[in-house]
């Protein structure tokens, strides 16, 4: 069995080189047709990039995205500057300079990445899946009789912040800063999964396409290994099963058949203001002009956010959404739950995560409402503040380094939850109804709590539920999201998730249950 | 301002600690040699096992003390001058108090084994006992076998601590079953079973008749009563613990086996007082033992000491026994009392229910004329111990415990029920007709 272990583990490093290689390789030959349809496409009136274009870069062979991508980047940006100069802004071009040698990439390569996509696929993907698999599945022997197995959990390099750990954050940092801001260089990458992106929305694959489908890989992967591990624990396997579902349906396949239909690209479950850019003027542009499907698009997206979700957060906390449904905690709860040991139990890190949280929140709304006002009243700007301007800050700062570097980057380090703790605006707003108005709460097991902290240290939001628990005290914070490990955990059966009456939801904690009845009616009578 | 001095830094003396600071200003000193901080004992053999570390086990972050103006003083108390209300610290000052609470918690217990103070020979209780075994026993390379004496919940757990790391364990029970004293037989015997399942190498109605040394004074075998030589590198003594009272002696405070108090929690000498694993009841709570080393009695004592030193005076009244533990993989949790082969009583009578195939099993205990329910015992399955207590309190016969048994049910959501199960069977064994009901909320909330 660790013979086959290692062998696995062998497979997959194996894969993912090869992965991590492919965007330093390749041939590209940029010909004058592809620079005609790129022009054309995009309706580029900039003579100056045009020929810079064809001297420097048409008809010659480059050797790499290395090599390609300094050149077009510099040509556009040498022609805007002459443009910006001359005032001759229609001339400007709009496109980044990164996402202008991604389109120029994509349709130039050659040779044989581009030549043999399946094998490509396999010798990267394909091996990824067999070698963690291989990894994965021996551990229903090697685990031994079904209950928690943390055994080792701090030994491990991985799992304690060791180097393995500190590669992982260096790798996870890279991925995503390659995916938000230098997507030529996931070029190759998109070559590999062109066929299931043809197969799917018959258009060729994008750099998102590459995530949203490594993004369901690596969940797929990592909840056997959820499906493995609580094997004894329904609700873990029932949840696993559900955010796995959402992930695959709704954000992956759905949005993708729907643009092969000539719909909008659109994610039934991605929430406002988690989906931030939802009422962005070129996505209600686009929502208007789809005709009745963008019209309903339209009036559930606002529903999904002002009825359904805290309707539902009433009946059943905020863990429906946050790991059940929810992308970002489906990626949390599986590929992250080796590291959900890792977020902060201090005082400190929870007044952080509340400024920081509430913060997004009110950037969030406030981006809203400009972007709504300038909508309506047709004007760029709201006292003073370039609405343009505010929606790039936010998608910089947020949408792309919080969300996603810092988000699942940081997974190794600072645990599973990062976003989902200190960043995530729905999160926040679904924080409220939990605590103020909602069913939910886990149950303390009256004086059952020995104090040994499982349930603390195997907290992904950093919520000291042990604080709690020794207290004989129900726990209702708003950052739970209802991933039940704490219930799991414990070794004395003393937690439990449920749904109840609001009252006695809130229980007196001044005196643990079992201790001398007088002055447990001394306390109720306060 | 009064001075409130607390021996001992466990579960006991904090929460007293705590709970003097809730209710007055009182200046409050905690002395220990044992950690600077409190940390949770029983999460001692996570950290080994490495679901934890250390720091984990803490339940309050360093910060907390002086901010409550609790001062830990790290020094081991010699001596107690009771007449001048004086301690005498090793290598430190004395220390005055104006009232002393005395919760120096418990030792292992060593029943005079020839070699049992051998290198290589150690309990589990302090954290230089979890030291110790991370040093004497890092992996299966140093440690070849572990001989574990003595079959209760310490001896489980550190069992359960060393397979985790590999390390051939063979595990010494004096009963002819494990934890029989206390478990009812079927209960007992599904653990063995599963003791047996982890590999490791359970050996009943055996004892420890001495342990070997090697050259240079470290345990290199252990020898049973049947006569057989076991080869090992480690022997975990794990035969209970007893209060850790032996600088008390000559303070003219009355001692038993522990420290003796009555229900004030009171000693013979005024503004002295014990709580926790040392303290000994004169006359014994219930069917509780006069010594209980248990978490949350050290826990309620604290709180009650509290307010009794805080002048709002009361007496220590636990209320129902309840408990829990786990066995490797299998949770047990217990309410009232369901006594086993040897203690019981001919009056009890139980209800046991076992499933075929997993490890789970309920025990239930009722007077055999007057069908009181007197306790209830589970493995494998979480209870809501507010409803048992209830039920207790209320003096339910079995009949109602089985009719509502659903409203006491603690596992997680989606957990398969076997309250219907349960019930049939006991339908089918005492000729009775009982559906169980729905769980409701309603009833589990009747009483707040």
């Amino acid at each position: 069995m660790q013979i086959i272990k290692k062998i696995g583990l062998f497979i997959f490093l194996m894969g993912l080189t090869i992965f991590t290689i492919l965007p330093f390789v390749g041939e590209f030959k940029v010909t004058s047709a592809t620079l005609d349809q790129i022009i054309m496409d995009k309706g580029i009136a900039s003579e100056i990039f045009v020929q810079g274009m064809k001297k420097n870069v048409v008809g010659q062979e480059f050797h790499g995205m290395l090599s390609l991508s300094p050149q077009i980047t510099q040509i556009l940006e040498t022609a805007n500057a002459q443009h910006r100069e001359n005032k001759e802004y229609k001339k400007v071009i709009y496109t980044g300079p990164h996402d202008m040698a991604a389109t120029v990439g994509k349709a130039s390569g050659t040779g044989f990445i581009v030549e043999n996509k399946g094998l490509m696929w396999f010798l990267t993907f394909g091996l990824g899946i067999l070698g963690s698999l291989l990894f994965i599945v021996p551990n229903i022997v090697l685990l031994g009789k079904k209950g928690i197995k943390n055994n080792g959990i701090y030994h491990a390099n991985a799992t304690n912040r060791g180097w393995i750990a500190w590669m992982v954050f260096v790798f996870l940092v890279s991925f995503y800063l390659v995916l938000y801001f230098r997507s030529e260089y996931a070029v190759n990458w998109t070559y590999l999964v062109d066929p299931i992106s043809e197969f799917l929305s018959g258009n060729p694959a994008g750099h998102w396409f590459v995530y949203g489908f490594m993004y369901c890989t690596v969940m797929t992967v990592m909840a056997v290994r959820m499906y493995i591990k609580y094997r004894h624990n329904m609700y873990q396997m029932v949840r696993t099963t559900s955010v796995l579902f959402f992930q695959i349906v709704f954000a992956f396949l759905i949005p993708e058949i729907m643009v092969r239909l000539q719909m909008p690209y659109y994610d039934f479950k991605n929430a406002f203001p988690l989906d931030y850019d939802f009422f962005f003027q070129w996505n209600l542009k686009s929502l208007l002009n789809s005709g009745g499907i963008g019209l309903f698009i339209l009036v559930w997206g606002i529903i999904l956010t002002l009825v359904i979700v805290p309707v539902m957060v009433y009946f059943f906390g905020k863990r429906w959404y946050c790991s059940w449904v929810c992308g970002c905690g489906g990626l949390a709860e599986t590929l992250g739950d080796p590291y959900r040991q890792h977020s902060s139990k201090s005082l400190f890190s929870w007044k952080v995560e509340r400024w920081l949280v509430h913060g997004v929140l009110v950037f969030a709304v406030g981006m809203t409402l400009m972007t709504l006002y300038s909508f309506f009243t047709e004007s760029g700007t709201v006292l003073g503040l370039k609405t343009q301007s505010v929606q790039n800050t936010y998608s910089l700062l947020i949408g792309a380094f919080f969300a996603g570097v810092i988000g699942t980057g940081f997974y190794p380090i600072f645990g599973n939850r990062v976003w989902c703790r200190f960043g995530c605006p729905l999160a926040a707003y679904l924080g409220f109804v939990q605590r103020f108005k909602s069913r939910f709460r886990i149950t303390t097991n009256g004086g059952q709590c020995i104090s040994c902290g499982n349930c603390s240290t195997y907290c992904e939001q950093g919520i000291d539920v042990r604080a709690y628990a020794q207290k004989g005290e129900n726990i209702i914070r708003s950052s739970c999201v209802g991933c039940g490990i704490c219930s799991a955990v414990c070794p004395r059966g003393v937690l439990k998730l449920e749904n109840g009456p609001l009252k006695g939801r809130i229980n007196p904690t001044e005196i643990l249950l079992g201790n001398d009845v007088d002055l447990m009616d001394l306390v109720n009578k306060k | 301002m009064e001075h409130i001095v607390i021996i001992g830094n466990g579960i006991s003396g904090i929460t007293a600690a705590r709970h003097i600071r809730k209710l007055s200003d009182k200046k409050i000193t905690i002395i220990s040699p044992e950690s600077d901080y409190f940390f949770s004992r029983t999460a001692l053999m996570y950290v080994y096992m490495g679901h934890m570390k250390f720091e984990h086990t803490q339940p309050y972050e360093n910060w907390f003390w002086k901010k409550n103006r609790l001062n830990l003083v790290n020094a081991y108390v010699t001596k107690v001058d009771t007449a001048n209300k004086t301690l005498k610290l090793k290598s430190s000052e004395d220390i005055k108090y104006d009232k002393l609470i005395i919760a120096s918690g418990s030792k292992s217990n060593k029943f005079g084994w020839p070699g049992q103070d051998l290198k290589g020979v150690q309990g589990l209780y302090s954290k230089q006992d979890l030291e110790l075994l991370e040093a004497n026993a890092p992996n299966n390379e140093v440690c070849k076998r572990a001989v574990i004496v003595g079959g209760g919940l310490i001896g489980i757990e550190l069992a359960e601590m060393l397979r985790s790391r590999d390390i051939p364990v063979t595990f010494l029970v004096r009963e002819s079953s494990f934890w029989n004293g206390v478990l009812p037989e079927g209960e007992s015997q599904m653990i063995n079973e599963h003791i047996l399942e982890h590999h490791i190498d359970l050996k009943l109605n055996t004892n420890l008749k001495e342990i070997i040394s090697d050259e240079n004074g470290w345990a290199k075998a252990v020898v049973t009563d049947k006569g057989e030589t076991i080869q090992c590198t480690v022997v975990g003594l794990t035969a209970g613990v007893t209060p850790n009272i032996e600088f008390l002696k000559g303070s003219g405070i009355e001692l038993g086996k522990g420290v003796k108090v009555n229900t004030f929690l009171e000693t013979n000498i005024a503004d002295v007082y014990a709580i926790g694993d040392c303290a000994e009841q004169h006359k014994a709570i219930g069917n509780r033992r006069p010594v209980e080393a248990v978490w949350y009695t050290g826990r309620m004592m604290g709180e009650v000491l509290a307010q009794t030193i805080c002048g709002n005076k009361r007496a220590y009244k636990p209320g129902h026994w309840f408990n829990s533990a786990k066995f490797l993989d299998i949770e047990y949790q217990t309410y009232g009392w369901v006594f086993s082969g040897k203690s019981k009583n001919d009056q009890e009578q139980h209800f046991h229910w076992r499933h075929p195939v997993e490890k789970i099993c309920v025990t239930i205990a009722f007077h055999k004329e007057t069908k009181q329910f007197l306790g209830i015992n589970t493995f494998g399955i979480r209870m809501r111990h507010e409803i048992l207590d209830r039920w207790l309190t209320e003096k339910r016969n079995i009949d109602y415990v089985m009719e509502y048994l659903k409203d006491a049910n603690f596992d997680p959501e989606f957990y398969a029920q076997y309250e219907e199960d349960i019930v049939s069977l006991y339908n089918s064994l005492y000729g009775a007709n009982i559906t169980p009901r729905k769980k409701s909320w309603k009833r589990i909330f009747s009483n707040t």
